[in-house]
């Protein structure tokens, strides 16, 4: 096992598996989950306009969880990831955690954009356009907002 | 399945060896595809804000519902599932190359590598003609009162939101950000894995040369390895943002 080490800087060796039982394991983990988010993709296109906002957004936040779950088997499995040390798996995916804010915040920004679209917020006449129709002084009204 | 014989007195920080217990080069792909990670995330966010601004979006099931040599037959899913998984069993026989090196099984490496390009090369395949098929493809748009016939390109979308029309359920133009987001993204992802392929087959030659049984390991082959893998970690949610949700 320790037969083949790589590099002076690998203190522990790592024993690697001589079968491969893990790797069809995963193999077939993966497919699964596919295949079900791929069910749960067809029925939201089956039930197309006929759901209202919770059921959909709710299947989707399912089928967004599966992804989470294959992206976890294959970087712990396919990548090794699970096998390396606990220093090394911290300096990954403590910074990936910066995901969480990203993805919040910009959706959120997203959706407020989209309120305003939807408003008039964005095309109400500015006030001191208003002014202007009948007192010339719009410049002191507008000092005063 | 390793770890198993590591004490737990270690002392990892005190100098002289990893404390990481891995390579130089091996935690610097990590590094990399850490950052790589940060630059689809970026793109994949910026496409979720956009689409979440506007009140009509494309329908995938509607856009991607075509299949070769299928006609016009409407088959959401169908072919980007099996983009999935000729990315997904890739990934199975790149593990398997990695595995054999473990064992300083040369033939074994070979053979998988070959089957792993093979894999790459049968997306890219995939994904080129799906490109050609959004891009030449014609579809009925309402624009000024007039029906034209548009493909998906970054500057045309087909696939806004349906107005009557003569008495016919016809699409409108959609943001143009769909196109960009779309081509951009796949884009992005496709040249990875061309450059995917193109590493992998500089390990096979490599491989053939018999360069990692004269250096003693076959870490090589785990970095590549890595870098793959990575590949079809993007595809996970690619496929996620632009074809199930």
């Amino acid at each position: 096992m320790s037969s083949n080490v790589s590099s002076p800087e690998i203190t522990h060796p790592p024993e690697h598996a001589s079968g491969t039982g893990r790797i069809w394991k995963t193999f077939w983990l993966l497919s699964l989950l596919t295949v079900i988010e791929l069910a749960l993709g067809y029925f939201l296109y089956l039930q197309h306009g006929k759901l209202s906002y919770g059921p959909v957004i709710t299947t989707k936040l399912v089928i967004a969880a599966l992804t989470l779950a294959k992206a976890y088997y294959i970087v712990s499995i396919f990548m090794h990831l699970g096998d390396e040390i606990r220093n090394m798996i911290m300096t990954i995916v403590v910074p990936l955690l910066l995901f969480v804010w990203f993805i919040a915040a910009f959706l959120w920004d997203g959706n407020a954009w989209k309120n305003l679209r939807n408003t008039d917020a964005g095309s109400r006449p500015a006030t001191t356009e208003q002014v202007q129709q009948h007192a010339p002084a719009a410049v002191d009204n507008h000092d005063k907002k | 399945m390793s770890t198993t014989a590591i004490p737990t007195n270690t002392k990892w920080w005190n100098g002289g060896r990893s404390p990481f217990n891995a390579s130089y080069g091996k935690v610097m792909m990590w590094y990399f595809l850490m950052s790589d990670a940060f630059t689809f995330g970026a793109f994949l966010i910026s496409y979720g804000t956009i689409r979440f601004s506007v009140n009509h979006w494309a329908d995938p099931n509607q856009v991607f519902n075509a299949f070769p040599f299928a006609g016009h037959a409407n088959l959401p899913l169908a072919f980007v599932s099996l983009m999935t998984f000729i990315l997904i069993f890739s990934s199975v026989t790149m593990v398997s190359a990695v595995h054999e090196g473990h064992k300083m099984n040369r033939k074994g490496v070979e053979k998988y590598m070959i089957l792993t390009i093979l894999g790459g090369l049968a997306f890219l395949g995939c994904q080129a003609w799906e490109w050609t098929h959004m891009i030449t493809g014609d579809h009925a748009v309402l624009v000024n009162g007039q029906i034209e016939h548009w493909g998906t390109t970054v500057t045309k979308n087909p696939w806004g939101a349906h107005v009557m029309h003569e008495g016919q359920l016809v699409s409108t133009p959609g943001p143009i950000a769909f196109g960009g987001y779309f081509f951009g993204i796949t884009g992005f992802h496709g040249f990875h894995v061309f450059s995917g392929v193109i590493i992998n087959v500089v390990m096979l030659i490599k491989t053939r040369l018999g360069h990692f049984d004269q250096r003693g390991h076959y870490e090589m082959i785990e970095k590549a390895g890595l870098y793959w893998h990575f590949v079809d970690l993007v595809w996970v949610f690619v496929f996620l943002c632009f074809y199930l949700v």
